[in-house]
C-alpha cells in the first residue's frame, strides 16, 4: 500500500492534537470546582464564626445573628430521614443482592434507577400533598420523610451491591455449620458488607443534606429554634436560598458562610465514604 | 499431518538476512522476569512456531515484536528486536508505521462490531484510502487471500460479529493484510476455533508464506510441526532450542525439548 | 462481575429453596420483600399524589394549560409553555456544551491519563456531583451574572444584538447563566458513566486497532467509542435527565419571568424553577393545582428519559449490544 506522507503527518499531528483536547476537556470540567470552593472558602471564612454558629437570626435588616437552628435542624432531619430510609433501604438492597434474579427483583431494580433519577423538588411537592396538607401545617417530619424518600433508593442500589461482593464461601461456611440462612444474613453477610453499606450511607447523607428543594415547601424553615416535628424548622439548605434572595448585604454574607458550613460536611461524609470503602475493599480481596 | 516443510535447497546455499532479529531480549513484568536473554533469527518468507508450555514467554515474545507490550502496564522491555537490521525499541522508531509493518492475529477472534467490510476496510481507510473503487478491491483482494471471499460476498454489510469463529478468525487475518503488512504474527490463532476452521488457517499460512515472514504462537505441537519451518522452544521463558522445524521434533538437542515434544509436562 | 452474579445464581436458587423451611428464613425474606416493594410504591405514590392534586387544574384548563402562554397568577389564568419552552431551552443548551466537554474527560480519564493521573481526577469531577445545588446558585448569583453580564453579555449585545438569541439588555440573570450552571452540574454525571462504559470495552478491541497501525487517537475514536456509543448515549440521557429537574441552582440565576424569547440573555423560567419559586407564594386552590400538574408533567418527563438511559446502560453493562 502507497502510504502518502502528508496524511501520515497529518495523522501523527491530529493523534496528538485529539489527545491533548482531552486533556483540556479534563481542566475545564476540573477548574470550576477549584473556583467555587476558593469564593465559598474566602467569602465564607469572613462570616463564620462563633455568633453565626451558636444564635438565632436577626430580623429581617439588622447586623448580626446566625443560624444555629438550622444547622441544628439540617441534622434533625436529615437524622430523621437516616432513620426511615436505612432499615427499608438496606432490606431492599438485601432482597436485590440475594434474590435479585426474580422477574419481580429485576422490576424493583430498575424502579430503584428511575426514582434516582426523580427530581428532588418533584419529591418535595408529593410529601407536600401527603403530610402537609392532611396536618395543615408544614412541619420537620415532612422535610425529613421527603429526604427519606431520596435516600430510600441510592441505599438500595449500593447495599445491593456490597451485599453481592461478599464472597459465597462466608455464606456457604455459616450455612454448613448448620446456621439458619437468616442468621446467616444478619450475623454473616451483612457485617461482611457493612463497610460498603456505611459508604452508600454516607454518599446518601451528602446527597440530601445538601438538598432545598425537597424542603422548600415541607419543612419551610423557621426563624426560631424548633425541635417538634410537627412544626416547621429552619434548616441551611433552604436558609441559604432565602437569604441569598434577600436583598441584605449582611444575609448574603451569612449565606456565604453557611454555604461553607454546607459544603464542609459534605465534603466530610464524601470522604467518610471514600475511606470506608478502601478498608472494605482491602477486606475482602 | 506429515507434510514437513524443508527450506527450499536455493536458500540453504544462500541465506538471506534475517527479517527479524532479537538479541538478548530481556522482558520484565514488575518484578516478574518474563523473557530472559533470547536471541532469535526469523527469516523471511517462511513460518516460524514458538512452542513451549503455558506461561513460558512465548506470546510475550510475540508481542514484543510489534511493540504490544507497551499497552500493557509495568511491562518493561530490555535488548534489541531488529526489523530489517532496525530496532524496533529505538525511542524515534514510529510505533504507529510499526505496527502496520508487523501485523498481529490475536488469539481470539476480535472482530470491530461493524460490517465485514467495514472491518477489512477499516486498515486502509485510516491510512488514507477514501476511493470507494479502491477499498473495494483491496476488499476484495484481501478477503480472498483470506479464503473467505467465496462465503462472504453476498454479505459484505452484514455484521462480521454474525460469522462462525472461524470465519471471524480468518476476517481478522484479512483484516491484517488488508494493510499489507510485511511480518505476520499470529498468537494461538486456532485455539478457539474447531479441527475443521484449524485445517482452514493452516492452508491459509502455508498459501501466504510466500508474500509474507509469519511467526506463529502455539500450544498444539502437530501444528507446530505441520505449518512451519523453523521452531523455537520456550521454557520458563527461556529460549531453550532453536532450528529447522524437523530437527527439533526429530532429533531435539535438549533434554526439556524432547520432554515436551513427547508430551512430558504441559 | 457479570460471571460471578451468573456463577453464583445456581447457589441463590438453591439457597432459596433452603432458606424457606425455617421459620426465621420465611420472616426475613417477607421483611426484605417488603423493603423491596417500597421502591415500587413510591413511584406510585407519587404519580399518585401529583394527579391527586392536579386535578383541579386539569379539568380546569384541560388541554389548553400545556399550550397556553398566558401565567397570570391574579386573574387566576395559567398556561404552562413559557416554562416548557424555559426547561427545553436550557437543558438542551446545557447538554450541547457539557456533552463534548464530559466525553473528552472520560476519554482522558480512560484512555490517555498515566495511571497515577487518573483517581485524582475522577475525584475531582465527582466533587462537581457532590457540591449542593443551593451552593451552585449562590456562587452563581454573586460571582457568575456579574462577571457574564459585564464581561460577555453587553460585548454580546453591542456586537450580535441584533440576532434574536443575543438580543439586549444585558442584565445578568438570563437563559445564559442558568445554562452554564446546568452544564456544569450535569458534567460529572455524564463523565462518570462515560467513564464507565468505555472502561468496558474489552482490550481485545484496542490491540486489533493497534495492530492495524492505528493511531490512539483512531482507536478511540473509530473503535472505543463506537463500541461503547450506545452506553454513552444513555450517559447522555442520564444527564439530561438531571438538567430537566435541576431546581434550586437554576432558580437562582435564570430571572424567573415567564416569557417565551429567543434570546439568550433575557431571564427565563423552566418547569422545575417556577414550582420552587411560586409554591409557598400560591394562595389559591387553583394556583397550587396548576404548579403541581407542572411537577407532574416534570415527573412524567423525567421518568421516561431516566427509564430510557437505564435500559440503554443495561443492555450495555449485560453485554447484549454489540453492534
Amino acid at each position: 500500500m502507497r502510504l502518502s506522507r502528508a496524511h501520515e503527518l497529518w495523522r501523527r499531528f491530529l493523534n496528538m492534537a485529539s489527545l491533548a483536547l482531552t486533556g483540556i476537556c479534563a481542566i475545564v470540567v476540573m477548574a470550576p470546582v477549584f473556583v467555587i470552593l476558593a469564593y465559598l472558602v474566602v467569602n465564607g471564612i469572613r462570616s463564620l464564626n462563633i455568633e453565626f454558629l451558636t444564635s438565632l437570626p436577626k430580623s429581617p435588616g439588622e447586623t448580626g445573628g446566625g443560624m444555629a437552628n438550622a444547622i441544628v435542624g439540617s441534622f434533625y432531619m436529615v437524622g430523621l430521614a437516616l432513620m426511615l430510609s436505612l432499615p427499608v433501604g438496606v432490606g431492599a438492597g438485601v432482597y436485590l443482592a440475594e434474590f435479585g434474579r426474580t422477574r419481580y427483583a429485576h422490576v424493583v431494580r430498575f424502579m430503584a434507577d428511575v426514582l434516582n433519577g426523580v427530581p428532588s423538588i418533584v419529591i418535595g411537592v408529593s410529601v407536600w400533598a401527603l403530610l402537609v396538607v392532611p396536618m395543615r401545617s408544614f412541619s420537620a417530619l415532612a422535610g425529613g420523610v421527603a429526604l427519606s424518600f431520596i435516600m430510600i433508593p441510592m441505599i438500595a442500589r449500593t447495599t445491593e451491591e456490597m451485599v453481592r461482593a461478599v464472597p459465597n464461601v462466608l455464606r456457604e461456611a455459616s450455612l454448613g455449620l448448620g446456621a439458619t440462612y437468616a442468621r446467616t444474613m444478619w450475623s454473616v453477610v451483612l457485617p461482611a458488607a457493612r463497610g460498603g453499606i456505611v459508604t452508600g450511607v454516607m454518599l446518601a447523607l451528602a446527597r440530601v443534606f445538601g438538598e432545598a428543594a425537597p424542603l422548600l415547601f415541607t419543612a419551610l424553615g423557621n426563624r426560631f429554634w424548633n425541635l417538634y416535628l410537627d412544626r416547621p424548622m429552619a434548616n441551611l439548605p433552604t436558609q441559604i436560598y432565602e437569604y441569598a434572595k434577600s436583598p441584605y448585604e449582611d444575609w448574603h454574607r451569612q449565606a456565604w458562610a453557611a454555604a461553607l458550613v454546607l459544603i464542609i460536611v459534605v465534603l466530610v461524609l464524601n470522604i467518610i465514604a471514600r475511606v470506608s470503602t478502601r478498608e472494605r475493599y482491602r477486606a475482602l480481596r | 499431518m506429515t507434510t514437513v516443510m524443508f527450506p527450499r535447497q536455493e536458500e540453504a546455499i544462500a541465506p538471506p538476512p534475517p527479517k527479524i532479529s532479537t538479541r538478548n531480549l530481556n522482558v520484565y513484568y514488575g518484578d516478574f522476569h518474563a523473557i530472559k536473554d533470547v536471541s532469535l533469527d526469523i527469516l523471511p518468507n517462511h513460518i516460524t512456531a514458538l512452542i513451549g508450555p503455558s506461561g513460558c514467554g512465548k506470546s510475550t515474545f510475540l508481542r514484543c515484536l510489534n511493540r504490544m507490550n507497551d499497552l500493557i502496564e509495568g511491562a518493561r522491555v530490555e535488548g534489541s528486536v531488529l526489523l530489517d537490521g532496525q530496532d524496533v525499541n529505538d525511542p524515534r522508531t514510529d510505533v504507529v508505521a510499526l505496527r502496520r509493518r508487523v501485523g498481529m492475529v490475536f488469539q481470539r477472534p476480535n472482530p470491530f462490531p461493524m460490517s465485514i467490510y467495514d472491518n477489512v476496510a477499516y486498515g486502509p481507510r485510516i491510512h488514507g484510502i477514501r476511493r470507494r473503487s479502491v477499498l473495494n478491491e483491496i476488499v476484495e483482494r484481501s478477503l480472498r487471500q483470506a479464503a473467505l471471499w467465496d462465503e462472504v460476498k453476498d454479505k459484505l454489510r452484514q455484521s462480521a460479529l454474525a460469522l462462525s469463529g472461524g470465519q471471524q478468525q480468518r476476517l481478522c487475518i484479512a483484516r491484517v493484510l488488508a494493510v499489507e503488512p510485511e511480518v505476520l504474527l499470529m498468537d494461538e490463532p486456532a485455539s478457539a476455533l474447531d479441527p475443521t476452521a484449524t485445517f482452514r488457517i493452516e492452508e491459509l499460512m502455508q498459501e501466504l508464506k510466500s508474500q509474507y515472514t509469519i511467526v506463529i504462537v502455539t500450544h498444539n505441537m502437530q501444528q507446530a510441526a505441520r505449518v512451519s519451518q523453523y521452531t523455537g522452544f520456550f521454557f520458563k521463558g527461556e529460549l531453550y532450542e532453536f532450528g529447522e522445524t524437523a530437527k527439533i521434533f526429530t532429533n531435539p538437542e535438549k533434554r526439556e525439548t524432547e520432554n515436551y515434544i513427547r508430551g512430558r509436562f504441559g | 462481575m457479570g460471571r460471578a452474579a451468573d456463577a453464583s445464581a445456581g447457589v441463590q436458587v438453591r439457597r432459596r429453596g433452603e432458606g424457606v423451611t425455617f421459620w426465621s428464613d420465611r420472616l426475613f425474606r417477607t421483611v426484605v420483600v417488603t423493603c423491596a416493594s417500597v421502591l415500587g410504591l413510591l413511584l406510585l405514590f407519587f404519580a399518585y399524589e401529583l394527579w391527586q392534586s392536579s386535578t383541579l387544574s386539569v379539568r380546569t384548563f384541560g388541554w389548553q394549560f400545556w399550550v397556553s402562554r398566558e401565567w397570570d397568577p391574579v386573574r387566576e389564568r395559567f398556561g404552562a409553555l413559557p416554562f416548557i419552552w424555559g426547561t427545553l431551552v436550557t437543558s438542551i443548551a446545557a447538554l450541547v456544551i457539557a456533552v463534548p466537554l464530559s466525553l473528552g474527560t472520560a476519554i482522558f480519564i480512560a484512555e490517555v491519563a498515566p495511571r497515577w493521573l487518573r483517581q485524582p481526577v475522577s475525584f475531582v469531577v465527582e466533587l462537581l456531583a457532590a457540591i449542593p445545588s443551593v451552593v451552585y446558585g449562590l456562587w452563581g448569583m454573586f460571582v457568575m451574572v456579574p462577571w457574564l453580564r459585564e464581561h460577555v453579555q453587553k460585548p454580546l449585545v453591542e456586537r450580535f444584538g441584533h440576532i434574536p438569541l443575543f438580543a439586549g439588555p444585558a442584565v445578568g440573570v438570563s437563559m445564559m447563566a442558568a445554562i452554564l450552571v446546568l452544564a456544569v452540574m450535569i458534567i460529572p454525571y455524564i463523565t462518570a458513566v462515560s467513564r464507565e462504559v468505555i472502561l468496558a470495552v474489552p482490550q481485545a478491541q484496542r490491540e486489533a486497532s493497534y495492530s492495524l497501525g492505528a493511531t490512539k487517537w483512531e482507536t478511540i475514536r473509530r473503535v472505543v467509542l463506537r463500541y461503547a456509543r450506545v452506553g454513552i448515549l444513555g450517559a447522555v440521557i442520564l444527564g439530561y435527565g438531571r438538567a430537566v429537574g435541576e431546581t434550586m441552582a437554576v432558580t437562582m440565576v435564570i430571572g424567573n419571568r415567564p416569557d417565551m424569547t429567543l434570546s439568550l440573555l433575557q431571564p427565563g423560567y423552566t418547569m422545575a424553577s417556577v414550582i420552587a419559586n411560586e409554591f409557598t407564594e400560591a394562595t389559591s386552590p387553583l394556583y397550587l393545582s396548576a404548579l403541581t400538574e407542572i411537577g407532574l408533567l416534570l415527573f412524567a418527563i423525567t421518568l421516561l428519559i431516566n427509564a430510557l438511559a437505564r435500559l440503554l446502560v443495561w443492555r450495555v453493562s449485560r453485554g447484549e449490544v454489540r453492534y
